[in-house]
């Protein structure tokens, strides 16, 4: 990234073209400042009479249940925490090992190659791995993976209960499939800034290259791999349409990854179009919520990758 | 090191191993993906499915012509609005990248990329759809535009940035305001590049379906006017996907198919369009 190297003096000799350049460019600087607050102002309008007439209290409740005009949001909330967190332990270690392929171990052409098939992964639309998911992914878990957790592993509280297909399993590695180029590409970045003399250090100890990954890349990326996995958790949480198709789409409470669950962003998309009133209110208090939790993630993302790798992409 | 050398060798071939399995792993769904989009979608295609509407169910047949037209008009339509604010928004960032305003505009920008699409599409729901009381084409192209603005905003800000500092100081050494500088050189010298990072950010939107579900919502109708509800292929896709019906599921798997050959081949041509000019620079 280059500072700015120029140093306009353009506060001296600016004339009058060059200020109402400046002020037309300033204006469209204000159109994104206002979209964002737009956005913020009018989820609020939009929510504010859940918010007034049921209370945080009701909202922040345990039940949804739209025709008994129960609008508890913490099931979305549950499922949304629930679903990236199992698509982040999913996808870290695949993306962590992928990134390495990349820096350390695959030939130049062959990690060419490599590196586009996984930027292509983030290509697809999300309507089309939601497709494969619930043809594909769903009748797989439903026959062959579910039943085999469930009669090796049935003792964890993770796989037990009915199996449905439809589950917050399904979400996951669908999610995981989707945040894996992120985390890559950010790892990557941060593996390939180790600096070379470290890993030529490491080796000349005299230890094998695996080791040599561990202590001289590994270890000096900590913060730059957390980084990656905040960066795959903003685009987890609010992922929606995948979601919406694999997931069931039932607000439910259960620990188990067999459960149908519903996340923020899927109960946002399969119910706003037919909501009305007071459930459409507090779909926009859920909306309202997905905002601000993404906002915080993106904060807590800035600050652990204050100097953003160059060309690291969304 | 206290572990024997053996015992450190075969640490060694298996960690490495376990690298390249994981990372082969990461590659197995875009394989499986590509396998039934292209098997089943193949078996979808026909002239009727692109120029036809599609028929009530039980009656096979039919297409999603109305969809693959929507899907263009509302493309098009979001990027009328979202290229020439981006572009400002690029301009700022990269040609007057010492002021403040500007590296705030960058926060401000990521921001804005970061906000989930399912709440932009909720916000122009409380602003179009509410208030005029019905989904429209209007609302799923102004749902769409926020989400292409950062995109173009930062990837013009790239290609500008390819722009080398001589050429702006020689601009500025014969004479030229600023913005003529900026317009007449910078800008117009990266027309190509600036058209490469639109038509990426195209790519990126065409396949965007939760911003449109209940903005641009879905029709079984050809184009009724732009206050009307309006047809897309993501949203298409996934109306199919989610019914009862085989004849439909296969459309759904069309649909797929013309969506993902539209972003990869995207994606591909501009690809490679960039190698070979990264190539031209460093071989001159």
């Amino acid at each position: 990234m280059s500072e700015p190297r120029q140093n306009h003096s353009q506060t001296h000799s600016e004339n009058r073209g060059d200020r109402v350049f400046r002020l037309v460019l300033y204006v469209f600087a204000g159109i994104a400042f206002a979209l964002v607050l737009g956005i913020l102002v009018f989820l609020w309008n939009l929510g504010w009479p859940a918010i007034h007439q049921l209370g945080l209290r009701n909202l922040f409740s345990m039940e949804w249940n739209p025709p008994l005009h129960a609008f508890g949001i913490l099931p979305f909330i549950f499922g949304t925490v629930v679903s990236s967190f199992w698509a982040l332990v999913i996808a870290t270690p695949i993306s962590v090992s992928a990134a390495i392929l990349l820096s350390d171990l695959a030939p130049r052409k062959f990690g060419q190659v490599f590196g586009f098939l996984v930027e292509m992964l983030a290509a697809i639309p999300s309507v089309v791995y939601g497709l494969w998911g619930l043809f594909v992914v769903i009748p797989w878990l439903r026959t062959d993976v579910q039943p085999f957790l469930r009669n090796h592993f049935g003792f964890l509280p993770f796989f037990q209960g009915q199996i449905y297909g439809v589950s917050i399993m399904a979400a996951s590695i669908i999610l995981a499939i989707m945040i894996t180029p992120t985390i890559t590409a950010i790892c990557r970045e941060v593996f390939n800034a180790v600096p070379q003399v470290l890993r030529e250090g490491v080796l000349a100890m005299g230890s094998t290259r695996f080791e040599m990954i561990r202590i001289a890349v590994l270890k000096s990326s900590k913060s730059g791999i957390l980084g990656g996995m905040v960066l795959g958790l903003a685009r987890a949480l609010g992922e929606t349409m995948a979601v919406t198709m694999v997931i069931g789409n039932t607000a439910d409470l259960s620990w188990s990854l067999f459960a149908p669950h519903q996340t923020m962003a899927s109960a946002i998309a399969s119910e706003v179009a037919e909501a009305n009133g007071l459930h459409l209110s507090a779909l926009g208090v859920v909306g309202l919520v997905l905002l601000l939790i993404s906002g915080a993630v993106f904060f807590v993302m800035r600050s652990i990758l204050v100097k953003k790798p160059k060309g690291a992409k969304r | 090191m206290s572990r024997q050398l053996s015992t450190r060798k075969i640490v060694n071939v298996a960690g490495l191993a376990l690298i390249v399995a994981l990372s082969l792993l990461a590659l197995s769904p875009l394989v499986s993906v590509l396998y039934y989009v292209i098997v089943h979608g193949w078996r979808a295609l026909s002239f009727d499915f692109f120029t036809k509407l599609p028929l009530p169910v039980g009656e096979t047949g039919g297409g999603i012509g109305h969809a693959i037209l929507g899907s263009v008009i509302l493309v098009v339509m979001a990027s009328i609005i979202s290229v020439p604010i981006g572009l400002g928004m690029g301009v700022l960032l990269s040609e007057y990248r010492h002021l403040r305003i500007s590296r705030l505009l960058g926060s401000v920008v990521d921001l804005l990329a970061s906000i989930p699409s399912i709440v932009i599409g909720l916000f122009a729901y409380a602003i179009v759809v509410k208030p005029f009381h019905g989904f429209s084409a209007h609302a799923g192209a102004i749902a769409l535009s926020i989400v292409m603005i950062p995109i173009v905003a930062r990837t013009t800000e790239e290609m500008l940035k390819l722009v080398s500092q001589t050429v702006r100081e020689a601009g500025l050494a014969l004479g030229l305001p600023r913005y003529r500088m900026i317009l007449r050189i910078v800008i117009r010298g990266s027309l190509g590049p600036i058209l490469v990072g639109v038509i990426l950010a195209v790519a990126r939107i065409a396949g965007e379906t939760a911003p449109l579900l209940f903005t641009a919502f879905s029709s079984q109708q050809w184009f009724q006017g732009l206050s009307q509800p309006i047809a897309s292929i993501p949203v298409q896709i996934y109306n199919y996907a989610v019914s009862p019906y085989d004849d439909w599921h296969e459309k759904a798997w069309g649909g797929a198919l013309i969506l993902i050959l539209m972003v990869l081949g995207l994606n591909l041509s501009i690809r490679l369009f960039l190698a070979r000019k990264n190539q031209k620079r460093s071989r001159s």
